[in-house]
C-alpha cells in the first residue's frame, strides 16, 4: 500500500493556498513527515487526505492511495486512519467501547469481537481497562487507546497530526517508538504533521519542511 | 479542482421544506387574512365588501386609546427597565459567580410560565396578599387595606410582573453573550487606563455585547408589547391593554365584532414594528452619543450606585417571583386562612383530592400536548443542525432570521388569520391544530438553546468516528447525540416549559375544546377560589421544573462514570 500526494494544496475560496503545493510518496511501513510552524495549514492538509475538508476549501492535486483516487470518496469510505494531540477518545463510551467503535466490521460475533479488543487493550498495556471511563487513563495511556481503536479499523493509511506534543518528554519517545513499531509491523503508509524536529528525525521515512525555500517550488 | 462534497443535500432540503410549510407559511397566512378582516373582508361572516369602515368602528370604541396607551407604556416601559436591571446586575455581578451557579438560580424563573408567575404574584400583591398581611400589625390594618394593587389602570402590577420573568431571561442571554467576549481582559484595559468599572461597562464592554442580544431583546419587546395572559391577570381592565382587548372582540358573540379585532391586530402589529423602527433609531442615536463620549475620554462619572441599585431592585424581583410561586403552592393546600396571618388557619388536601373536578383533565391535555410539541421541535431542530453539519457550513443570516420570525411577529396578529384556514381545513378545534400553533413557538426556543452546545461539539470526535469508517448516520446516533445528551434534555425541557405556558394559541386553535392548565388556570384566575386557582398555578409551573430536573438528573445517571461529560471536564 503506497501513498501518493501530487501537487496537493488548499485554498481558502477565493484566496491563496494555504502551503506550496506538496508532492510525496510514502511507501508500506514509511512514516513521511510534513514539518512547519502552527497556523501554516498543516492539519487542513490532514483533513483534506482524511475527507473533512470544511466547506469553502478547495482541493487541488490529486492523492492515491493504493492506486485509487480518494478524492471523490467520503470520510468514512477512505479508510484512512487519524491520529489527534489529544487522542480524542469518545467521552460517552468506557475505554474498551471506543476501540470497540472502531474494530472492523469484519470480525463478527460478540465472542471474537470482545476478544479483539481486549488483545488489543493487552498490546497497548491496558490490559483489564476495558470498563474504565477514558477520562481517568493517563495521556499516554490515552494516546496508545487511540492508535488501538485506530489500527482495529484496519487503515489502509495512517494521518498523525502533531500526535506527540502533549506529552512529556519521557513518555513522547515511548510512544513514537510504540506508534512508529505499530506502523512499521503492519505495513501501511503514515503522513505526519509536526513542528517539533525530532518527530521528524525519528520517524523512518521522508520530510519536508514547509519553511525551506526549497520545498516551495 | 474539488471541492469538498456536500453531503446531505436530501436532509437539508427535506427540513427547509418543514420550515418553509410548517412554520412561515402559516405565519405569513394567518397575517394575511388578519389583515383582509381588518379591511373588511371575511367571507365566513359575510363580509366581502373591502372597506375602512372596521378600523373606524375599532377606532370609536370607547377607551381604544386608552388601551394604545397602556400598551405601549406597559410594553416599552417593562423592556427598558428590565434590559436596564439585567445590564446592571451583569456589570455588578460578573466574575462573582459562576455560569453554572447563575444558570442554576435563574432556571426556576424561565420556568414558571407566564400565567403562573401572574397568578402567584397576585395572590402575594393583592390587599389580602403575603406582603399586606405582613405589614398589616405595623400599619394597623385590622382588615385587608382597598387599594387596587393588582388590575391597577396605570398598569404598574402588569410591568412589575412583566419584569418578573423578563429579567431573569435576558440576565441568562448577556451572561451567554458575555461568555463569548474576552471580559476580563478589557475590563483590566479600561481600568488600568483609569476607568472606573462601572464606565469601562457601559463604554467597552456593552456596545460589544449589544449586538449579540438585539435579537432576544426585540422578542422581548414584541412580547412585552402584545402579551395577553399576564395582562388579563395583572393587568387593568376598563379598558385592558389593546391585546386584552382585541381578545375580547374576537371571543364576542356578536361575529361581527371581528373585523374590528381583525383591523385592531393589524395595528398590533404596526405597534411591534413601530418599537422595532424605535428600537433601531435609538441605536444609532446610541452608537453617535457613545462615540462622542468616548472620544471625550471622561472617566470622572462613577456607575457603581447605579449598578448596585440595579442588583438590589433585580434581587427584589426575584424573591417577590419566589414568594409568588409559593404562594400558588400554599393557597392549593389551604383551607382556612384568616386576616392577617402569615400562614392558613387549616390546611387540606381538599383542592388536590378532585381530579375529576377538571385538573385531572387539563393536566391530560397539557401533558399530550407538551411531550408531541417538544418531540416534533426536536427532532427538527436536530435534522436541521445535522444537515448544517453534513453541509460543512454554519447558518446564513436569512435562517437565523427565519427561526426567530414566529418570536418577532405578535401572536395576536396572525392566530385569528390562521385559525379561519383551520376553520375551513377543518383543523380547528383539534389536537393538529393546537400542537401545530404551539410548535410554532415551541421550535425556535429549542432550536437556539440547541444551536450553541450543537457548534460548540469538539468537531474531531466526529472526524474521529468518520476515520474509523462509521457513516453520517451512526456518527449521529453513536457518537453526538450521546456526548450532547444534556443539552438535548435541556432543550427538551425548555421546550416543555414554553408548550405548557402556550395561552393564545391554545385558546384560539383549541376553539376552546381544549382545555389545558394554562387555558384553565387564567379562565379561572377571575374566580374567587384560591384553592382550585392554586393547584392549577402549582400544576402548571411544577410540570417545567420537573422537566428541568429530569433534564438535569438522567444525564447525571446515566453518565455518572464519565468524567467528560460532566460540566468542566477535559475530554
Amino acid at each position: 500500500m503506497t501513498l501518493e500526494l501530487h501537487a496537493v494544496a488548499v485554498a481558502p475560496k477565493a484566496g491563496a493556498p494555504l502551503f506550496p503545493p506538496i508532492t510525496l510518496t510514502v511507501r508500506p511501513g514509511e512514516v513521511a513527515t510534513v514539518m512547519g510552524p502552527s497556523g501554516i495549514g498543516k492539519s487542513t492538509l490532514l483533513d483534506a487526505v482524511a475527507g473533512h475538508l470544511a466547506h469553502g476549501f478547495a482541493l487541488t492535486g490529486s492523492m492515491r492511495l493504493d492506486d485509487q483516487d480518494l478524492a471523490p470518496l467520503p470520510a468514512e469510505a477512505r479508510r484512512v486512519g487519524l491520529m489527534f494531540q489529544d487522542a480524542v477518545l469518545f467521552p460517552h463510551l468506557s475505554v474498551g467501547d471506543n476501540l470497540a467503535f472502531g474494530l472492523a466490521r469484519t470480525v463478527r460475533g460478540r465472542a471474537a469481537r470482545r476478544a479483539a479488543v481486549e488483545a488489543a487493550l493487552a498490546r497497548a498495556g491496558l490490559s483489564g481497562l476495558y470498563d474504565r471511563d477514558p477520562a481517568t487513563l493517563s495521556g499516554g495511556q490515552r494516546s496508545r487507546a487511540a492508535l488501538m481503536r485506530t489500527l482495529l479499523a484496519e487503515p489502509r493509511a495512517l494521518l498523525l497530526d502533531e500526535p506527540f506534543s502533549k506529552l512529556d518528554a519521557a513518555l513522547r519517545d515511548d510512544l513514537r517508538t510504540f506508534t512508529f513499531d505499530h506502523i512499521q509491523s503492519r505495513g501501511i503508509p503514515a503522513l505526519m504533521v509536526t513542528h517539533d524536529p525530532a518527530d521528524g528525525n525519528a520517524a523512518p521515512g521522508p520530510v519536508i519542511d514547509l519553511t525551506q525555500p526549497e520545498n516551495r517550488s | 479542482m474539488t471541492t469538498a462534497p456536500a453531503e446531505g443535500r436530501l436532509l437539508r432540503a427535506a427540513v427547509l421544506a418543514t420550515v418553509a410549510l410548517g412554520l412561515v407559511l402559516p405565519i405569513a397566512a394567518g397575517l394575511w387574512q388578519t389583515a383582509r378582516a381588518g379591511v373588511g373582508v371575511l367571507p365566513a361572516v359575510g363580509a366581502t365588501e373591502m372597506s375602512l369602515a372596521p378600523i373606524r368602528q375599532l377606532v370609536e370604541i370607547p377607551g381604544f386609546g386608552t388601551a394604545l396607551r397602556l400598551t405601549l407604556v406597559t410594553g416599552l416601559g417593562a423592556t427598558a427597565l428590565s434590559v436596564a436591571l439585567a445590564v446592571g446586575v451583569c456589570a455588578a455581578m460578573h466574575g462573582r459567580m459562576t455560569p453554572r451557579a447563575s444558570g442554576r438560580l435563574l432556571t426556576p424563573f424561565l420556568a414558571a410560565p407566564h400565567a403562573a408567575m401572574a397568578i402567584g404574584l397576585a395572590f402575594l400583591l393583592s390587599p389580602s396578599g403575603w406582603i399586606a398581611r405582613a405589614l398589616a400589625p405595623l400599619a394597623g390594618w385590622d382588615r385587608p387595606p382597598m387599594v387596587a394593587t393588582v388590575n391597577d389602570p396605570a398598569g404598574l402590577a402588569l410591568m412589575f410582573g412583566l419584569m418578573v420573568k423578563e429579567v431573569p431571561f435576558l440576565l441568562l442571554v448577556i451572561l451567554s453573550a458575555l461568555s463569548q467576549l474576552p471580559v476580563r481582559q478589557h475590563l483590566a484595559a479600561g481600568r488600568s487606563l483609569g476607568y472606573g468599572r462601572g464606565l469601562v461597562w457601559i463604554k467597552v464592554i456593552m456596545p460589544q455585547v449589544w449586538p449579540l442580544i438585539r435579537l432576544p431583546v426585540m422578542v422581548v419587546l414584541a412580547y412585552s408589547l402584545s402579551v395577553v395572559d399576564m395582562a388579563l391577570i395583572l393587568g387593568p381592565s376598563t379598558p385592558p391593554t389593546l391585546a386584552v382587548l382585541l381578545l375580547r372582540l374576537f371571543s364576542d358573540p356578536d361575529i361581527g365584532l371581528m373585523l374590528p379585532a381583525s383591523a385592531g391586530a393589524l395595528v398590533q402589529a404596526l405597534l411591534v414594528l413601530g418599537a422595532f423602527a424605535l428600537l433601531w433609531g435609538l441605536e444609532r442615536v446610541g452608537r453617535a452619543i457613545g462615540r462622542w463620549w468616548v472620544r471625550r475620554g471622561g472617566r470622572g462619572l462613577s456607575a457603581e450606585p447605579g449598578l448596585w441599585l440595579a442588583s438590589g431592585l433585580s434581587a427584589v424581583l426575584l424573591a417577590t417571583g419566589a414568594l409568588a410561586m409559593l404562594s400558588l403552592l400554599v393557597w392549593s393546600l389551604t383551607w382556612r386562612w384568616s386576616w392577617p396571618g402569615l400562614l392558613p388557619d387549616t390546611w387540606s388536601l381538599q383542592a388536590w383530592s378532585t381530579p375529576g373536578s377538571g385538573w385531572g383533565a387539563a393536566l391530560g391535555h397539557t401533558l399530550i400536548l407538551a411531550a408531541t410539541t417538544t418531540l416534533i421541535s426536536i427532532t427538527l431542530a436536530i435534522a436541521w443542525l445535522e444537515g448544517e453539519d453534513r453541509a460543512r457550513r454554519g447558518r446564513a443570516g436569512w435562517a437565523k432570521a427565519l427561526i426567530y420570525l414566529p418570536l418577532l411577529v405578535p401572536q395576536i396578529g396572525f392566530l385569528f388569520g390562521l385559525n379561519v384556514l383551520f376553520l375551513r381545513m377543518g383543523l380547528s378545534g383539534g389536537y393538529i391544530a393546537v400542537v401545530w400553533a404551539q410548535a410554532l413557538f415551541v421550535f425556535p426556543y429549542v432550536m437556539i438553546a440547541l444551536s450553541d452546545p450543537w457548534r460548540a461539539l469538539d468537531p474531531r470526535l466526529v472526524r474521529a468516528a468518520g476515520s474509523l469508517g462509521a457513516g453520517p448516520w451512526r456518527r449521529l446516533f453513536t457518537v453526538k447525540l450521546p456526548v450532547l445528551l444534556t443539552p438535548i434534555l435541556t432543550a427538551a425541557a425548555i421546550g416543555i416549559a414554553v408548550s405548557v405556558a402556550q395561552y393564545l394559541p391554545t385558546l384560539f386553535m383549541g376553539a376552546g375544546r381544549i382545555a389545558t392548565l394554562t387555558t384553565e388556570a387564567v379562565t379561572l384566575s377571575s374566580s374567587s377560589d384560591r384553592r382550585v386557582i392554586g393547584v392549577y398555578g402549582t400544576l402548571q409551573a411544577g410540570l417545567p421544573f420537573a422537566a428541568y430536573a429530569a433534564a438535569f438528573l438522567i444525564p447525571a445517571l446515566l453518565h455518572r462514570n464519565r468524567q467528560g461529560l460532566q460540566a468542566g471536564g477535559a475530554s
